[in-house]
């Protein structure tokens, strides 16, 4: 006899499978499973809650392959197995840990596991090319494990959890200020949504609501940090097609945008800015000149700089048709941000799920069909005038009054949807009744688009694999967590 | 078009070293140009190593190389291989999951060599201290030879760290 919960996770997992809806994450708490569905035309998401007092769950990945990833990772953290799991593999879990389980029944890592075994690819003359986890670069460690037919790629594999600090073990049991600290440091180049998205969810939980002056302030912030990543990942990427000149104006408008958060809001990243119950420090009327003249200079600076790369054409030659990630594929895994809004995905979560104050805020959200680097850098460029655009009506419409509230100490649970430069951000948090944290997890964007990453590289050469991965620019930390 | 390609030409924005307000580094300072010109000539090869942050350390190392830093005026630059350089900067809490790659890294790294442990968790771990998934700090792995403080440190601070490593500091 299936309970009333199990009949529900079914269900559900046919609507993904159907297309009917679209995985927003799934995770753990303790002995149960928690799964989020974005389906259209509702005003919310729904949140569905099952417990697994043997242990296991059906699994949602042998039906809805994007679930997958999520599956491994509730595997290695709280030893609750997916039953029928098409890759019972662990995932963040690399055998180093001198535990296992840490959010489940935790016991000592005891005997090494096996070697972890890479897919394979077979056939005369493919070869394999293991890159990482350091790799050449300065960024974030992951591995790829690409099998190669002469320069063509036959098949990228990628292994991640190299950065995994146990966030959510890190969080259980901290106060709210501790949560809100650890958020902002999930993936530093989303800070300000990290911490917007961790303040709603706790302010849900408490039933309370940030004063609007605090809303509007945030909507600053996350619209700022938006412009910072679009503008140097729009010179990064072209700098990847050996157009260094890009990167250099772009480095500079990048430096321009910080400078101007460091002195409006004193961080240039505007880490520690948010907390729950409103932000850190109040915006200065020198602080709306200074944000004021910033988007003049981007506004009379930037579209040069999209004029050059429209007339570039031995740049263009590097960016159309290649990385082409398809329609099916991205409305499948539910990709968000602008890789899912380059191959025809119409979904942004300020949108979607509307939260002040972008629901009195007017803007577009571009979208284009291509599914390549072109459309990909495209959306970047049309999202960064929409961005400036917001940033003006957001300072001549910022309200007056507070900036924050002292937030009650009683229980709950919350969530939220927040859409961050690269997608949207999922948190969802239950608190104790001391107002501690019971338990939490953050959902970054980059778990539905890495897996799309290989597909999207599949034929492409080698050589383009960094111009086609800096487009996607998903996250190492937020997904490793 | 030819205007915006030429501007940053016409008055660059390259602004002057960052100012030596710590007694420490002023004094430091005084050694970097004798000790880099007669040990290195001027020339030392960094390699960033990620082994764990947040990425936050790591846009700010990017903002170095943009035309406000321009980090090779100093004679420092970033190499693509530990094989090719002189000093692996550190960013991060060591995870558990990256040790072995860090120390790899420095294994391949050819003598003589410096660390510089890079941000607040490359010190101590910062937040994440007394996480299962985490070892602690860069100095936990590896000999450290100059820790540059902050979250993250910002380019400035960055290249404070980098001029006062060209001490002429025994490398390890």
């Amino acid at each position: 006899m299936m309970t009333e919960h199990a009949h529900a996770w079914t269900e559900a997992t046919r609507k993904l499978a159907a297309g009917e809806a679209t995985l927003v994450s799934l995770w753990g708490d303790g002995q149960s499973v928690n799964m989020a569905l974005s389906e259209p035309g509702r005003r919310d998401l729904d949140l569905l809650h099952l417990p697994c007092p043997e242990g296991t769950f059906p699994s949602v990945a042998a039906h809805h392959p994007p679930a997958s990833r999520l599956e491994r990772t509730i595997a290695d953290l709280h030893s609750l197995v997916a039953v029928g799991s098409p890759d019972p593999r662990p995932w963040l879990d690399h055998d180093a840990w001198l535990i296992r389980a840490p959010l489940g029944a935790t016991k000592p890592r005891g005997e090494p596991r096996p070697r972890y075994a890479f897919l394979t690819a077979e056939g005369p003359g493919l070869h394999q090319i293991p890159v990482g986890p350091v790799h050449a670069g300065i960024i974030e460690p992951g591995h790829f494990r690409f099998h190669c037919s002469g320069e063509t790629v036959a098949r990228l594999e990628e292994r991640l959890g190299y950065t995994h600090k146990g966030v959510g073990w890190l969080m259980r049991g901290a106060t709210l200020d501790r949560g809100a600290v650890l958020a902002a440091r999930i993936s530093g180049d989303s800070t300000v949504a990290y911490q917007i998205a961790f303040a709603r969810a706790a302010e849900a939980a408490l039933g309370v609501e940030a004063p609007a002056r605090a809303l509007w302030l945030r909507a600053v912030m996350a619209e700022l940090e938006r412009l910072a990543n679009h503008i140097g990942d729009f010179g990064a990427v072209c700098n990847d097609a050996s157009f260094a000149l890009m990167l250099a104006h772009c480095g500079i408008l990048r430096e321009r945008v910080l400078r101007a958060c460091d002195a409006a809001f004193g961080h240039r990243l505007m880490m520690d800015m948010i907390t729950p119950g409103g932000v850190v420090n109040d915006l200065s009327d020198d602080g709306v000149y200074t944000i004021g003249e910033l988007i003049e200079t981007l506004q009379d600076v930037f579209p040069r700089l999209v004029n050059l790369y429209d007339n570039t054409a031995s740049l263009q030659d590097r960016t159309v048709r290649t990385g082409v990630l398809s329609n099916a594929l991205a409305m499948q895994y539910g990709c968000g941000g602008f890789v899912g809004r380059a191959s025809g995905r119409d979904f942004d979560a300020r949108r979607a799920y509307p939260y002040a104050p972008y629901d009195h805020l007017a803007f577009e959200v571009p979208r284009r069909i291509e599914g390549d680097v072109n459309a990909r850098l495209w959306i970047r460029a049309h999202e960064i005038t929409q961005s400036l655009d917001i940033l003006e009506q957001a300072l001549a419409g910022l309200p007056a009054g507070l900036c924050r509230i002292d937030i009650p100490e009683r229980g709950g649970e919350g969530h939220a949807l927040v859409e961050g430069f690269r997608g949207d951000i999922f948190v969802a948090l239950r608190v104790n009744e001391d107002g501690t944290i019971a338990n939490a997890h953050a959902r970054d964007p980059s778990w539905f688009q890495w897996p799309l990453l290989e597909a999207a590289i599949e034929g492409n050469i080698v050589a383009d694999f960094p111009i086609i991965n800096k487009s996607f620019n998903c996250s190492y930390s937020g997904q490793d967590l | 078009m030819r205007r915006t390609l030429l501007e940053g030409l016409r008055s660059p924005l390259t602004e002057s070293g960052p100012p030596l307000d710590d007694p420490e580094m002023t004094e430091l300072a005084r050694e970097v140009g004798r000790a880099s010109n007669a040990y290195l000539g001027r020339s030392l090869s960094i390699r960033h190593v990620d082994a764990g942050s947040c990425n936050g350390c790591e846009l700010e190392i990017h903002a170095l190389g943009n035309a406000f830093y321009d980090l090779e005026r100093f004679g420092l630059r970033f190499v693509a291989s530990p094989r090719h350089a002189d000093v692996l900067l550190v960013t991060g809490p060591v995870t558990r999951n990256m040790r072995d790659a860090l120390q790899r890294t420095f294994a391949a790294t050819p003598a003589p060599k410096w660390v510089i442990a890079s941000g607040a968790c490359a010190l101590d771990a910062h937040v994440f201290r007394g996480s299962y998934a985490v070892v602690g700090g860069v100095g936990f792995v590896l000999p450290v030879d100059v820790h540059i403080p902050g979250c993250p440190p910002n380019p400035k601070e960055l290249l404070r760290g980098l001029l006062a490593l060209m001490n002429g500091k025994k490398p390890t």
